[in-house]
Parts: structure tokens; sequence; C-alpha cells
């Protein structure tokens, strides 16, 4: 029988699943570059996907000594991003629903992390930005029927971004009962479409090349 | 023989990529530099860790080193010692003059969201979006003078 993971291993697995959310949905968000319904949510989006992504590579930089192999070089079943984040190109109400519902999340898996990794507390002060502008919408769309069906669908993706000890925090944060969740782990259809165009030029380049 | 103090005073002529008018050393990014014979070790924080600058900056750093004859070797550190609170006073003012709002001290901005216009110093701006065009930059609007600006976020 296999050891129990050390502590260590366990929060090495959970940063790798941090970094992977970090980079799915900075992929995502970069999607709305170009078509967002206003010039300013075409910035806000590209901004924030570039911000997303740096935290990814910070955090992959951690764990291994080539980034780029780590978020590029692994199948599809071997990522460890929530659901949530893989959900495809989205209309505007579930959109912003998806950024709320992960900034809300994201904001209580890395209060956590804080103050055991000085990397976290760097994050955060950038996610400042991220949860001022995922406010803003909410409560801009709040009282739509659009974005509150939006948001109860998706809520069984938001619960599984978090590991079961903090989803009564998020719970509380968002106004909705605990319930199943879909699990980290599982993999929805959007993660291989997106892993087939995101790791393209990698495997395309021939072998040797340099980046 | 290369001292700290010629790294130092080289680091500061070396524009930031992205508002050419504030040095490395101005923009506070430089955390250390620690001279061993040839070998000049510096260390350096990231402002945003998706910065696009970041590489360039590294490679003129480590440029600047072999120009005074070092052997360089520059570490990123990507822990939280990097704010905006760590812009020196006189990037502060190159900011301003330049047409980009500093950011302000971050205890007070927090608390008094209080935004001053760089050109005219009307406190009666609004934000037209939290975003710009790098991850350091809001966008907001003066209502005194009338003119458009960009924020430096305070982080």
């Amino acid at each position: 029988m296999a050891a129990p993971p050390t502590r260590q291993q366990q929060l090495e697995r959970e940063l790798l699943g941090l970094a992977d959310d970090e980079l799915i949905i900075g992929w995502r968000d970069s999607e709305w570059t170009g078509i967002a319904p206003m010039l300013e949510e075409d910035v806000a989006f590209s901004s924030i996907a570039q911000n997303e992504i740096g935290h990814a590579r910070a955090v992959y930089e951690l764990l291994s000594d080539d980034a780029d192999a780590l978020a590029f070089d692994r199948a599809p079943e071997e990522y460890r991003c929530a659901p949530l984040v893989e959900l495809p190109l989205l209309d505007w109400a579930h959109t912003i629903a998806r950024r709320w519902l992960y900034e809300v999340a994201d904001e209580i898996r890395i209060s956590a992390l804080k103050e055991t990794l000085p990397l976290a507390a760097k994050i955060d002060r950038e996610e400042t930005y991220h949860r001022l502008h995922a406010e803003m919408w909410h409560a801009r769309l709040q009282g739509t029927p659009q974005f509150r069906a939006a948001v109860e669908e998706l809520w069984p993706y938001a619960l599984g971004v978090l590991p079961a000890a903090q989803r009564d925090a998020l719970s509380a944060r968002v106004g909705l009962p605990v319930v199943e969740a879909v699990e980290r782990g599982t993999h929805t259809d959007g993660l291989a479409e997106i892993w087939d165009e995101m790791t393209m030029v990698r495997r395309s380049a021939p072998a040797g090349a340099q980046w | 023989m290369v001292t700290a103090e010629q790294v130092w005073q080289r680091f500061a002529e070396i524009p930031d990529p992205e508002i050419p008018v504030i040095s490395l050393v101005d923009l506070g990014v430089i955390r250390s530099v620690d001279v061993q014979d040839s070998r000049v070790r510096v260390e350096f924080t990231p402002t945003f860790l998706g910065c696009p600058a970041l590489e360039v900056m590294k490679r003129a750093l480590e440029e600047s080193v072999r120009e005074l004859g070092g052997e360089p070797d520059v570490a990123v550190v990507n822990d939280d010692s990097w704010g905006t609170d760590k812009i020196t006073a006189a990037g502060r003012e190159k900011l301003r003059a330049a047409g980009f709002a500093p950011p302000a001290p971050r205890l007070i901005q927090l608390q008094s969201a209080v935004h001053r216009c760089p050109y005219c110093g009307s406190t009666d701006t609004t934000l037209e979006n939290i975003f710009g065009p790098t991850p350091c930059r809001s966008i907001r609007y003066c209502n005194g003078c009338r003119q458009p600006f960009e924020q430096f976020k305070t982080i």
C-alpha cells in the first residue's frame, strides 16, 4: 500500500491545482480579447488573463525548473484544474458569474496560503483588482434573471474549486447552500478543446526548439 | 574591479521598458546588489507577475553588469517584497510630470479612495476602467480639466 502523502506533497498538489486553475481561466478570459461587449471589457479581460497566466507561471516555477513543460507537456487528464475554469466561451452572464464565483473562491484559498507562502501574498495584491472588477459587475448584474440563473448553474462547479473544508466560507459569501460539487480531478469536454489549442505550438515545434 | 556603488549608478540609468520616464531603481524593483570579486549578484522583484517586461528588465540588468566588467547573476525573487510603496519619491515625481498619476501610499489609498489628476491636481476624477494598457495602470477621467489620464495602481 502506498504511504499517505506528506504535508509537502499535499501542498505541492494543492499548488499544482491552483496553478492549473490560473492557467486555464487565464486562457478562457483571453478568449474575450477583441470580442467583449465593450472596449473597456476587452482591455479588462486581456489584462486579467495576463495576470492569471503570470500567476500560473510563478507557481509552476516553484514546483519545477521547467515551467513551460509543466504548463504544456502534460496530457489533459494530468491537469489538476477545477472543471469551473474549463467551461468553454460562455455568454456574458455566465462569463461574469464564473469570474465572480472564481474570484470569491480564489480569495478564500489565497488568504489561507498567505501565511506560509510569500508568493501567495504577492498574488493577492494583484487579485485585489480582479475582485474589484468582479464585484463591480456583480453589483451591476445581480438583479437580472440571466445572472442569477448563471450563478445557480455554475454553483456546483464553483464549490469544486475549494477543498471541502473551505466550502462553508464560500457558501456564506455567495449566499447559496453547500451542495454536491463538481470535483477537481474530473474534467469536462472543455479541457480537451482548450488543451488542443493551448499546446498546439509546442507540440508542432521541432525537437530542440529554444523558447 | 566593479563596485556595488557603480552597479547601482548604472542601474539608475536603465529605463523601465514600459514607462521609460523612470528607471528600474526609481521603480524600486532592485532589492540588493552584492559584489564578490567580479561576480555581481542582483536580487530583483517583478512588479506584476504577468508583466511581459520582466524578461526585458532582467536582460538589461545582466547587460549593464557585463558592461561594467562584472559577471551577472540576476535572481528574480517572487516574494511579497515589492509594492508600489517601493517607488522612490523621485520616481513618483517623474511619473506625475509625464502624465501618470503616481500611486498613493497603500494605506492612504485604500482608506481614502482619492485620486488626483496629474495635469491639474483636481481630485474630482472618475474611474473609466480598472484596467489599462499594462497590468499596472487604470484609466481615469478628470472632471476638472476634462483630461483622461493613466493612474498607476496602488498594490
